[in-house]
């Protein structure tokens, strides 16, 4: 055997990323064993150890069950379902295949998209014996949201219709209806058995009025078409000066091909460049080309940091903004509100920001555009996004690269969602800051004081009020200038068209936030006293001013003592259900994890407690 | 130009390790010695060049590895002027655990997997590098590329962050940490491939020589040295043997084989009919036993 020349074949052989979608029921575990046993991409050993785990968990007899070569998890195995995604590698003569697999669950929209992200071409499964289903549909939508061009429908079970034409033919229109709503470049329609392996690698003469070619013929024969002349673009990665005679630029080549000499922009500053020395993982080189993971030095030294880019043009062809409008798929429990601070993380670069408008909800067994003031798991919606800082990035359909971004707790950090731009908005660089000539030092030390603001938290008849109220007429008394933001008087008037669901609470805290923001450039000592439930909205009145200026203050009364209290009686009315939303018993309230204060009205009187903030403020040097 | 398959897996693992040192504060690159870790490093050394590698290499030593491993591990350390760490469960020392009197479930445990949380925990690891593949085991198939770690170590498969496009939430809380695992998309033949491209250098072992074998549970061990009890009905047979997988020498099995240089291993591995992890004992444990074990904190 000549090693050189297998290897050299193996060489030219394509790289193709595919996804099946399609739920269990349709057979999709068992196309994708009958791929991976037909391609002989299976040991012995493997077989033996699936055959005796059909005797186990199987569900075709005595016979080996080929979807349990494909089901990896145990609890999974043992439900007899595939709950996450999973990677898959064969080959075939001409190809190198990397599949994703993917559940069609309704509730498992976040795999397949997950899935859909990570692959070139999609085969979606349709049960004969049942034809198209609203799962069929969702895929559809999914993968062309994402971005996915070629797909190949294979029409699998077959044989449980005996390998009827119109039947068939039937299903192609229905799916044809559905799919031309989209722009799919490839699609193909194959009349397939996977349990008995028809028209996956061999054509079979059951089905003699299919004269097409066979699943696996299909995906070897596609060619994914680049385009030749895009622009170059790389965003930065990390900055490679570990010694100090070396300063280098590494990142992975986004579009477009580059060689030394070639004249550069960095984005966002679109200072021009050199390129210098190309260093690419099979060392230095001329020139180098889209996918390659390279370090290149420029001839000018200049400041560029990870999260820049590095492009061959100066023109429009990227936007740098703060705003965009995109599709997000949410994939987490924890529900998505307008107005939240998220963590926002796109290639190689990361910032605060949040979704401002919920523009409409997309059901995606219809394709009907929704009104929503939320989204929930697995649910999909056009937003707008405003974000912290600016960066740099392109359309989806340009690049997917440039163009996807994922959404990510602050607190968990769990991932909760992730993103498609369609497009830039351009109110970011319309609205510019006016310079003022009297700025917040100024204004606040006519009266010797350092502005900030009093947050106070607690449970609704906590105490938070009656606190604030004593606080304020001490400050007065000392000749401090103050103003107190109390959660009912705002509600009557900024506020007053706010209810009590999550969305409006977020809204209600975010007002409170930048009012609060404008009282601090005032030069005001503010105290601010609402039931603000959530950490995520603290956190972003927080964010909102100086480090120092924030003073967080913990009302710690048990629910028990607030109910005993009920100064309003909202309590009572609340648990004979007619108040809805009510913190601490409909509506959670997350504690603060480090307030600067906390007060415990149980133990100590009011009169106390706001001798305890004010000497907090005098030690910290605000009064 | 259009790359080759593996030019493609290649800048994707170099993508993979960078994105690492730029996110992380204390990175690690674990370092098993086999022929996955060695195209691992290989990677890293070309995702820094012309500079080092910037982190930290660790071996954690079961005591029971192949004489000829730790030999190769300590020449490789050198020749690359790696910062190598090698840590060994000195609990288990005490208490003489071994793979042949308490077994492989208990020695992995004791001298494995507690030996890793222990060195993660003692040196504040945040992000850990493995060079385990998608292809190596089915539950490995459904691992992340980012698999995140809660403060005990434990993978909690129901859990896990979805990963789309090559966006990696690198974003942890203080004693959380993660598993990355750059080669997640490498199949066994593109490894040996690569190593045979780019003329990387591997533990002599995996090349067939003639090794003292004795025959055990069906399978061919190696008498590496006198630790390995020699019980009535067996014998030593000097065997032409080489190994597909390397880790102790008790728990891995040789196969026959005359292929002396990777051209010729790489004709016997396509012309071969099992997978790479039946050389390992861990697996046939109990069916499902890797994703236990994943669960408990290995790799």
């Amino acid at each position: 055997m000549d090693l050189k020349a297998f290897f050299e074949k193996q060489n030219n052989k394509k790289q193709l990323k595919i996804l099946t979608c399609g739920s269990v029921d349709d057979g999709k575990s068992t196309l994708l064993g009958r791929l991976m046993y037909d391609s002989k991409n299976i040991y012995s050993d493997q077989l033996t150890q699936t055959q005796k785990e059909s005797e186990k968990y199987g569900t075709q007899g005595k016979k080996v069950d080929l979807a349990l070569l494909i089901d990896g998890l145990q609890a999974e195995r043992e439900q007899g379902i595939t709950i996450d995604v999973a990677y898959r590698y064969f080959e075939t003569e001409k190809c190198k295949f990397i599949l994703a697999d993917t559940p069609g669950h309704e509730e498992y929209t976040r795999n397949m998209a997950t899935g859909a992200s990570n692959s070139d071409v999609a085969i979606i499964l349709i049960d004969a014996s049942k034809g198209i289903l609203d799962q069929t549909k969702r895929h559809t939508f999914i993968l062309s949201l994402l971005g996915i061009e070629n797909i190949i429908v294979t029409v699998n079970k077959m044989d449980l219709i005996d390998f009827n034409q119109n039947k068939f033919e039937e299903i192609v229109k229905s799916f044809t209806e559905i799919s031309n709503q989209f722009k799919f470049k490839i699609e193909k329609f194959i009349p397939i058995s996977a349990l008995h392996g028809e028209n996956v690698f061999t054509k079979n003469k059951n089905i003699p009025w299919y004269n097409g070619k066979t699943l696996i013929e299909e995906l070897e024969d596609i060619s994914l078409i680049e385009p030749e002349d895009d622009f170059f673009s790389m965003p930065v990665q990390w900055v490679n000066r570990l010694s100090s005679n070396f300063r280098g630029y590494s990142g992975t080549i986004s579009s477009g091909k580059i060689n030394i000499d070639d004249e550069i922009f960095i984005l966002p500053s679109r200072e021009k460049n050199i390129i210098k020395k190309i260093l690419t993982p099979s060392g230095q080189k001329e020139v180098a080309f889209k996918d390659q993971a390279v370090t290149l030095t420029l001839s000018k030294e200049v400041d560029i940091s990870r999260g820049n880019l590095i492009c061959s043009t100066n023109k429009d062809n990227l936007f740098t903004s703060d705003q965009f409008a995109s599709h997000i798929i949410w994939m987490s429990k924890e529900k998505m509100l307008p107005e939240r601070n998220y963590i926002f993380r796109f290639i190689n670069s990361q910032t605060i920001g949040k979704i401002t408008d919920l523009v409409h909800k997309i059901n995606v067994n219809s394709f009907d555009k929704l009104a929503s003031k939320e989204l929930n798991l697995n649910e999909i919606a056009y937003c707008k996004v405003a974000l912290n800082k600016n960066i740099v990035f392109n359309s989806y359909q340009k690049n997917k690269r440039l163009g996807s971004f994922v959404i990510i707790d602050q607190f968990t950090k769990q991932t909760l969602g992730a993103g498609v731009i369609d497009h830039e908005l351009r109110r970011a660089s319309n609205i510019a800051w006016q310079k003022m000539s009297i700025n917040k030092k100024l204004r606040s030390s006519i009266s010797g004081q350092s502005p900030c603001i009093l947050w106070f938290t607690g449970l609704s008849g906590s105490g938070k009020s009656t606190i604030a109220n004593i606080i304020e007429q001490k400050l007065h008394q000392i000749g401090k200038h103050t103003y107190l933001l109390d959660g009912d008087n705002i509600r009557h008037g900024l506020n007053k068209d706010l209810g009590f669901t999550d969305t409006d609470r977020v809204e209600n805290i975010r007002r409170i936030s930048e009012v609060s923001r404008l009282m601090i450039d005032a030069g005001l000592i503010t105290i601010v006293s609402f039931i603000s439930p959530f950490k995520s909205e603290r956190k972003m009145a927080r964010d909102l001013v100086e480090k120092d200026e924030f003073i967080e203050i913990f009302i710690n009364t048990t629910i028990e003592e607030c109910e005993k209290r009920d100064p309003k009686g909202l309590y009572k009315k609340a648990r004979a259900g007619k108040l809805k939303n009510f913190t601490g018993i409909d509506s959670i309230y997350e504690k603060p994890e480090s307030p600067e204060i906390i007060l415990n009205t149980q133990m100590k009187k009011a009169e106390e407690l706001a001798d305890e903030v004010l000497t907090f403020l005098k030690k910290n040097n605000k009064i | 130009m259009k790359l080759s398959h593996i030019d493609k897996l290649e800048s994707e693992s170099i993508h993979i390790i960078r994105e690492v040192v730029a996110e992380f504060d204390n990175p690690v690159m674990l370092y098993s010695i086999g022929k996955d870790s060695s195209v691992m490093l290989h990677l890293a050394l070309k995702a820094f060049a012309p500079n080092n590698i910037p982190f930290k290499i660790m071996h954690i030593d079961t005591t029971w590895k192949f004489k000829e491993m730790i030999l190769f591990r300590d020449q490789i350390a050198k020749t690359y002027n790696l910062d190598l760490i090698v840590h060994i469960n000195q609990d288990g020392i005490r208490n003489k655990i071994s793979p042949i009197k308490n077994g492989s479930k208990i020695h992995t445990d004791i001298m494995k997997t507690q030996a890793l949380k222990q060195a993660l925990d003692k040196y504040k690891f945040d992000a850990a590098f493995g060079g385990a593949r998608r292809d190596e085991e089915k539950s490995r198939a459904k691992e992340r590329i980012f698999s995140f770690r809660d403060k005990n170590h434990r993978w909690d498969p129901k859990n896990q962050k979805p990963e789309l496009w090559n966006l990696f939430n690198t974003k942890i809380n203080t004693d959380e940490s993660v598993r990355v695992f750059p080669l997640s998309n490498w199949t066994e033949l593109d490894i040996w491939q690569y190593i045979y491209q780019e003329k990387i250098p591997i533990v002599p072992l995996y090349l067939a020589k003639t090794r003292p074998i004795i025959k055990r549970d069906g399978m061919m061990i190696m008498v590496d040295d006198d630790r390995l009890e020699i019980k009535q009905n067996e014998k030593i047979e000097q065997k032409n043997v080489r190994f597909r997988t390397l880790g102790c020498y008790p728990l891995t099995a040789a196969m026959e084989s005359a292929a002396t240089n990777v051209e010729e291993i790489i004709i016997e591995l396509l012309e071969t009919k099992y997978s790479e992890r039946q050389g390992r004992l861990i697996d046939s444990d109990q069916i499902g036993s890797m994703e236990i074990k994943k669960q408990e904190g290995y790799f």
